[in-house]
């Protein structure tokens, strides 16, 4: 007996243990790329890397900003086109769809959710490089097809299902009374939707695109087997760019036999990891808040 | 507004709204589309039983056997360790602590953030670890990288699961003299062993099909990776790199490469959700 | 009774995928009266209702056979704009929705939904309905706040405002007063009989006592049968079907 209860006992400490490992490893990403890019930034301050415009190792010039752009540029442009189809969808799915269907595409979505990066860039290489490379003169410009653009197409069907899962979820929590009320004052379903639904869902849709947009802003290899890769501020989509997770992907091989580079390249990780943080922070309280008042 | 006019405006929108979720379904048969006709004339016996041969990447025979084996070996390793980590945390913010408790709150808080960080990340700090404790480009490096990756997303997806075991199950257990931990481990793993096993199905497709975290931890090499000191391929760097050779042959063995990799995936997604939808038939949850 | 039929309800029936939730009622609802739809829990009171502005008709796996006249028109006519027998019913639920926006544009709402632009006409509009309300003096100085910052009884009594405002011809009430305090149940009630003057009033109600201080109407549903219904005042005097008394004396609820 005493034996059981002293199991029990060491298995409560142990898994407590093991809970504070998620909390401890954000501390740990952070402070781990920290440690590695102080190096560089003994040398250099942080807004002269982060918005130096001149990459050259070799040299010991490390400016950031034509990747930090490239991967604003990308995004951005993702997020154009993502938003407004994955919200047109959800709100089709939710308020629209007769529950067949939906329930016929919601997996559907969760299947684009798990094909892999590469298979994403492979497709983009495929099928969407030549497109660009063949729509780019009705435009007046002249492309190869490695661009913003479509490194923006992909990364746009990569973050679909982000939107659309977090989207349909705040949806289902705008109570199906307050639709009533609105409906029965003689709105149209869509007026509904557009005055009732996404008032009220508007701090979580919001939380959606954020989620999106840090899912967008960190994605590697599919951008990266699409976009170019060159590093100079992009200036129409037609251009190529040179997005900051290509340049870490790109690179590894390299960093331990430059000077710096290392230092560099792990700055832009960290650079990378806090974007993203305030962003995938923001939209979850925003979503726990909502969910809060919810109840 | 007229009424006409409020109709209309509805009906433009409920166009625009079919026609993105037509694009979004779209999006996928697409892509699964476009590998498959591309990926399965280019494939062959070879390519799943031989490790590549000399001048592989040149053209010559050979196959991708090597990045195969040394994927499912990843992240198989990969998703033991992750269970070995997530297990232990689902069941202490479920069972020991109330489910709304601070440490519960703040614990799937972190996971969730920990879920959003890119996979590149992941990498970069695989690799600080690895230069921490003295590693090379490994397998284990590999693993211990994607096992990070794989930790958020194993260990929500299993939450799901357990915060759903009633109290009263608990209780009941417990009234029978058994200890927590006892109660944990035969009780309640064992209600939720399908939806555990579902967890495990869904980190481990994203674990074998992330490049990112591997490119800078677990190497490359044309051989099976034997020991865990080795560096091992994967497939998709294989795919990754067979793409960015300037020969056409080889090229199309990235398309057949990237049609394994979505196979195995596909298989994986479909034995998760029928996995999960068994569990939901069976179940008292 | 001698009043005017406004609504008639003939041979309908519902059913939610296999169980049938409603069956086979018929029966007339008199113009500019208190209606009220009494019944054990679970009976289809709510059901009922619901299907008086077609509410029911766009969910999966409903289904519904039969009549309902308003007006001597059948609401469930294919070719009829669902969004003008919905406007021509205002709807108060069990608890009070408000919408995510202003008090006065929750008012507003149905208005400038039905056309009504002019600045001053809404506002016309809105200080009418509030006034009418009895809300006008607690909420004039904070017309744009959110209207989630009234209190509960503040808020049914906007809804109902707000409903006005589309000018109905009928009030739909589903226990309107069940989750508020005494106090603004009393108001709410209150308001319910002054409106039978120009409106037709249904309210569902599992408070007996309510029934009897509002109803002139009643229709008992038991088990989804309409089981009896008649003017209030000879139903609680004498009422015939067993179940009918046993419900009275309170030995079904
Ligand atoms: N959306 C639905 N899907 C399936 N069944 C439903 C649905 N809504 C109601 N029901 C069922 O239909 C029956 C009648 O429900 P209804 O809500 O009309 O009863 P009610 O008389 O209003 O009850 P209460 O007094 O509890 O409000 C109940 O058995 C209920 O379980
Ligand atoms: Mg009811």
């Amino acid at each position: 007996m005493v034996k059981r209860l002293l199991k029990d006992l060491l298995a409560r400490r142990a898994m407590f243990l093991f809970t504070a490992v998620p909390g401890v490893l954000v501390f740990l990403m952070f402070f781990g790329l920290y440690d590695r890019s102080r190096s560089i930034l003994a040398l250099h301050s942080f807004p002269d890397l982060l918005f130096g415009s001149s990459w050259f190792p070799l040299k010991g010039q490390f400016g950031l900003y034509p990747f930090l752009m490239g991967t604003v540029w990308v995004t951005l442009a993702a997020m154009i086109l993502a938003v407004p189809i994955s919200l047109l969808s959800a709100i089709y799915l939710s308020e629209y769809a007769p529950r067949r269907i939906r329930e016929t595409i919601k997996p559907v979505v969760d299947l684009l959710a798990g094909i892999p990066s590469v298979v994403f860039g492979v497709w983009g290489v495929l099928m969407i490089v030549p497109l660009v490379a063949k729509i780019a003169p009705a435009f007046g410009a002249y492309s190869t097809g490695y661009s913003v653009l479509a490194g923006a197409i992909v990364l746009a069907i990569m973050v679909f299902p982000t939107i659309i899962h977090v989207s349909l979820e705040v949806f289902a929590s705008v109570p199906r009374a307050l639709r009533e009320a609105s409906l029965s004052l003689g709105a149209t379903k869509w007026e509904t939707v557009k005055h009732v639904v996404l008032r009220k869902g508007l701090a979580g849709i919001i939380a959606s695109v954020a989620l999106g947009f840090s899912r967008a802003f960190g994605e590697t290899m599919a951008v990266l087997m699409v976009v170019g890769n060159t590093p100079i501020i992009p200036k129409s989509p037609f251009d190529s760019a040179y997005p900051l997770p290509a340049l870490l992907a790109n690179n590894y091989g390299e960093m331990m036999s430059i000077p710096l580079y290392d230092g560099a390249l792990m700055l832009a990780a960290l650079v990378l990891l806090l974007i993203v943080l305030v962003f995938n922070i923001g939209a979850r309280a925003v979503l726990i808040k909502a969910e809060r008042k919810a109840e | 507004m007229g009424f006409r006019q409020r109709k209309a405006e509805e009906m433009v929108f409920k166009v625009l709204m079919i026609g993105s979720t037509v694009i979004v379904t779209g999006s996928l048969l697409l892509i699964i589309g476009t590998v498959v006709v591309k990926g399965f004339p280019a494939m062959n016996l070879a390519m799943i039983t031989q490790t590549p041969k000399g001048g592989y990447y040149l053209g010559k025979e050979g196959g991708i056997l090597n990045a195969i084996v040394g994927s499912l070996e990843l992240a198989g390793g990969a998703t033991l360790l992750a269970l070995l980590f997530s297990l232990p945390i689902v069941l202490y913010i479920n069972l020991y602590k109330r489910r709304k408790s601070r440490l519960a709150v703040f614990t799937r808080f972190a996971l969730d953030v920990l879920w959003g960080i890119p996979s590149i990340v992941y990498g970069a700090f695989g690799f600080i670890l690895m230069m921490r404790i003295g590693l090379r480009t490994s397998l284990l490096a590999g693993i211990i990288a994607v096992a990070l990756l794989e930790l958020p997303i194993m260990a929500r997806a299993m939450d799901e699961v357990v915060r759903l075991v009633p109290h009263s199950l608990q209780d009941a257990s417990a009234s029978l003299g058994a200890t927590k931990l006892e109660t944990a481990l035969h009780v309640v793993t064992r209600q939720c062993l399908p939806g555990i096993i579902t967890a495990i199905l869904i980190a481990f497709g994203r674990g074998i099909g992330d490049a990112a975290s591997v490119l800078y931890t677990a190497g490359f090499s044309d051989r099976i990776p034997g020991a865990l000191l080795q560096p091992a391929a994967t497939l998709p760097l294989a795919i990754f790199f067979q793409l960015g050779t300037p020969y056409p042959e080889v090229q199309e063995r990235a398309y057949a490469s990237a049609a394994i990799l979505t196979l195995i995936i596909l298989v994986i997604s479909l034995l998760s959700r029928w996995y999960g939808r068994k569990f939901q038939k069976n179940s008292i949850l | 009774m001698d009043a005017r039929t406004h609504i008639s309800i003939q041979n309908l029936s519902v059913s939610y995928g296999r169980q049938r939730v409603l069956k086979d009622v018929s029966v007339d609802l008199p113009d500019r009266k208190v209606t009220a739809i009494i019944g054990p829990s679970g009976c289809g009171k709510t059901t009922l209702l619901r299907t008086l502005n077609r509410l029911l008709d766009g969910m999966d796996g409903v289904k519904i056979e039969g009549q309902v006249l308003v007006d001597g028109e059948n609401i469930y006519d294919p070719k009829i704009e669902v969004t003008r027998i919905r406007q021509k019913m205002g709807l108060l639920s069990q608890k009070p929705q408000v919408l995510p926006m202003s008090i006065f544009d929750n008012i507003a709402y149905g208005p400038r939904i039905h056309g009504v632009r002019e600045k001053a006409k809404l506002r016309q509009i809105v200080e009418q309905q509030l006034a009418a309300a009895g809300l006008w003096d607690e909420v004039k100085n904070r017309l744009h706040e959110p209207a989630s910052r009234l209190s509960v009884g503040q808020q049914q009594r906007l809804c109902l405002a707000r409903g006005l405002a589309v000018k109905p011809e009928i009030i739909l009430g589903d226990e309107p007063t069940s989750a508020l305090d005494p106090q603004s149940s009393r108001i709410v009630e209150q308001r319910l009989i002054e409106l039978k003057a120009d409106y037709t009033v249904i309210v569902v109600t599992h408070i007996l006592r309510q029934a009897r201080r509002i109803a002139d109407y009643i229709a008992f549903l038991y088990l989804g049968e309409l089981v009896e219904h008649g003017p209030a005042a000879e139903i609680f005097a004498n009422p015939r079907d067993p179940r009918m008394k046993a419900y009275l004396t309170g030995e079904i609820s």
